[in-house]
């Protein structure tokens, strides 16, 4: 009788709490307790130990040093400049490229839309390391891409401007160029979500009421997509601001973005608590903007 | 209502519409009145929605022209005609208040100031009772009331023609009786002249002035309701709007004003009302209506009367429904419960005879 009960009991209950429950097991275990741990971290004190950092002791319990650091030191300062300038503008070009193709993607037959979405897709199914690779050798002084480039630029420019190749390795230009192409797929997707759940009657009924069509999609489409560019453009956002594969292959050693100073403070300098505090602080910088984003759209959504 | 060949406002010559091989419409040809409720009543697929969309500018017909007051639309789009609609799915914007979308059409007229078009918004508000929701979005209204922003969103920019895409299918009963009635006062009220498609011949009957059946693309019949329902050019029109008796029958004579027929599945002559055309020998269809046949228990004098016995009756409250057989055929018959009264007092019971009776008039022939 008890074994039924416990049945009855799991059927009813524990199937749910069990479904419910793994998410957030994941997310305490692999997110959530990593993080506890690299906060911890941030304010140990930086010792010749292994691992290489204490509490307590002869050092203070907490140690507000290298957060102090990261807000006053021009190293870091910068580091975050660059690496949100380089995040920003890549995502502003993934939304100028991605926008009218998530859009052209709605606007194409079934069969279409399917082999179009492949093609989006498609580009993952490649190594990462490889496609960089792919525009290192694309973007070299050597290449027949450059060598376009540069005979395009040298016919249309004064003889004064003319140049052998065109700088295009070891820049931010070449950190965005790559970020774009790397990232275009997470702005697409969920603009495509948002976008394919719009009612083409309300186009319809736009026109109907004297809107030519350039008109219904500033007045119908595009205010209605916000959410999806929101989304897109935190998918994009986000990691491009942390990356550090990128910027380490094709970026300028001079200007390093933040993740290359995360890896080095690690790695090199063996500077854990620093390391720490740059990673949270990042986080702070990524996760604040997105939880007011999500507080008004809640707000909005709860009036509903 | 204003006769149709006076005004002829809108004009439809010879319009069809065919997608790949599938023609949506067939050579369509019709006139609306200035002013006129006109339905273009049809089940799904009879291409009333493809005609619909074909005068909103959102369809270029195959072949043939529309004129509307006098202009031709071939090739002017959606956004350059005086025609505004209304959607079935009211297709209101959901990131406008109800005020936004009521003013949209007028938002990007450059003829008209600030105040004209906010004060044109606060009149089709009134028109449509939403005033008081005027600040809310459209996801805090109901659908009754999500309907008439529609509604005033259309007529806010003074269209020639208003299309009206199945207006009451999203309502409830309630409702749909009540808009009805509004819907009629406010096209008398703006003396805009409206296009319904509808599939339900009860909302083409109360509100249309006129009604252009259709079926596979082709207008079957268009006439008053009362033309269509009581002098139905074809079975289909007379299967389609309302219940019918239909019998194969013969023609065997002809007494001016009547018709004399035989039919078969009712072992009686019958007399007809007579209609042009016909000949003596010719195959016809004898169509009554289940509320033209009088019930009795004696044999009623005159008329064409036959006996039966009651199969079924269902019991509605104000009426009654008869099924009564005769032979192999079944007959329906419509009695209206006039007089309060228990079991005892109706007419037949199960199985009881019962007489059948319907005047020439009544009845109607039918060639197609």
């Amino acid at each position: 009788m008890s074994e039924g009960r416990f049945a009855r009991w799991f059927d009813a209950r524990g199937w749910p709490l069990l479904l419910i429950g793994a998410p957030y097991l994941w997310l305490v275990v692999l997110f959530l307790l990593p993080f506890l741990i690299v906060v911890g971290m941030s304010v140990a004190t930086n010792t010749a130990t292994a691992p290489p950092f204490s509490f307590g002791g002869e050092h203070p319990w907490i140690n507000w040093d290298p957060f102090t650091r990261v807000v006053t030191d021009g190293l870091y300062l910068r580091a975050f400049l660059t690496s949100i300038l380089n995040a920003f503008v890549a995502m502003i070009f993934c939304l100028l490229i991605g926008y009218p193709m998530a859009l052209g993607l709605t606007r194409v037959s079934k069969s279409w839309r399917n082999i179009l979405l492949m093609l989006v897709i498609l580009p993952f199914w490649t190594s990462f390391l490889l496609r960089v690779y792919a525009w290192m050798g694309l973007m070299g002084k050597n290449s027949w891409f450059n060598g376009m480039l540069t005979d395009a630029w040298n016919f249309l420019v004064p003889l004064d401007w003319a140049v052998k190749s065109i700088p295009m390795m070891h820049t931010n230009f070449a950190v965005v160029l790559v970020m774009v192409y790397t990232y275009l797929p997470f702005m697409i997707l969920p603009l495509y979500a948002s976008l394919e759940r719009l009612d083409p009657n309300l186009d319809e009924a736009a026109m109907d009421l004297g809107s030519r069509p350039y008109r219904v999609f500033l007045d119908v489409t595009l205010p209605q997509s916000v959410p999806g560019m929101v989304a897109g453009g935190m998918l994009v956002f986000i990691p491009a601001a942390g990356e550090l594969v990128i910027p380490t292959l094709v970026g300028n050693a001079s200007q390093p973005m933040i993740g290359k100073i995360i890896q080095d403070e690690f790695g090199q300098a063996r500077d854990w608590p620093m390391a720490s505090a740059v990673a949270v602080a990042l986080l702070i910088l990524m996760v604040v903007p997105t939880m007011i984003y999500s507080h008004y759209q809640a707000k909005a959504e709860g009036s509903k | 209502m204003t006769t149709p060949d006076a005004a002829a406002f809108l004009r439809i010559e010879g319009v069809s519409k065919t997608f790949g091989h599938f023609q949506a419409v067939k050579d369509v040809n019709l006139t609306v009145g200035k002013g006129e409720i006109f339905s273009l009543l049809g089940g799904s697929g009879c291409g009333k929605t493809t005609l619909l969309r074909m005068l909103a500018g959102f369809e270029e017909p195959t072949s043939g022209r529309i004129f509307l007051d006098g202009r031709d639309m071939a090739g002017v789009p959606p956004w350059e005609r005086p025609v505004h609609m209304m959607f079935q799915s009211y297709a209101i914007f959901p990131h406008m208040t109800v005020e936004a979308n009521v003013g949209y059409g007028l938002k990007h007229e450059k003829s008209w100031t600030k105040a004209q078009r906010a004060a044109r918004v606060a009149e089709m508000l009134d028109l449509v009772q939403l005033t008081q929701f005027a600040k809310r979005k459209p996801h805090q209204i109901s659908g009754g009331q999500r309907q008439r922003v529609a509604l005033a969103r259309a007529l806010a920019r003074q269209p020639k023609l208003l299309l009206l895409d199945e207006p009451l299918a999203a309502l409830d009963k309630k409702l749909r009786e009540h808009t009805q009635f509004e819907l009629m006062s406010i096209q008398e009220r703006t003396g805009v002249t409206f296009i319904v498609v509808t599939h339900d011949q009860e909302e083409a009957m109360t509100l249309s002035d006129r009604v252009a059946v259709m079926d596979k693309g082709e207008v079957k019949q268009i006439g008053s309701p009362t033309e269509i329902y009581e002098f139905p050019a074809s079975k289909f029109v007379a299967g389609f709007i309302g219940s019918v008796n239909s019998f194969d029958a013969t023609v065997t004579g002809r007494e001016k004003p009547h018709l004399r027929l035989k039919v078969p599945a009712l072992g009686i002559e019958v007399t007809a009302r007579d209609v042009p055309g016909v000949v003596e020998g010719q195959k016809v269809t004898l169509a009554v209506r289940p509320e033209k046949i009088r019930l009795s228990k004696d044999r009623p004098e005159g008329g064409n009367a036959v006996q039966g016995h009651v199969k079924d009756l269902a019991y509605f409250g104000k009426d009654s429904l008869y099924r009564i057989r005769l032979g192999d055929t079944l007959i329906q018959a419509h009695a209206v419960n006039a007089r309060r009264g228990d079991e005892g007092s109706r007419v037949a019971d199960w199985d009881d005879a019962v007489w059948l009776a319907f005047d020439p008039a009544s009845a109607i022939v039918l060639v197609e």
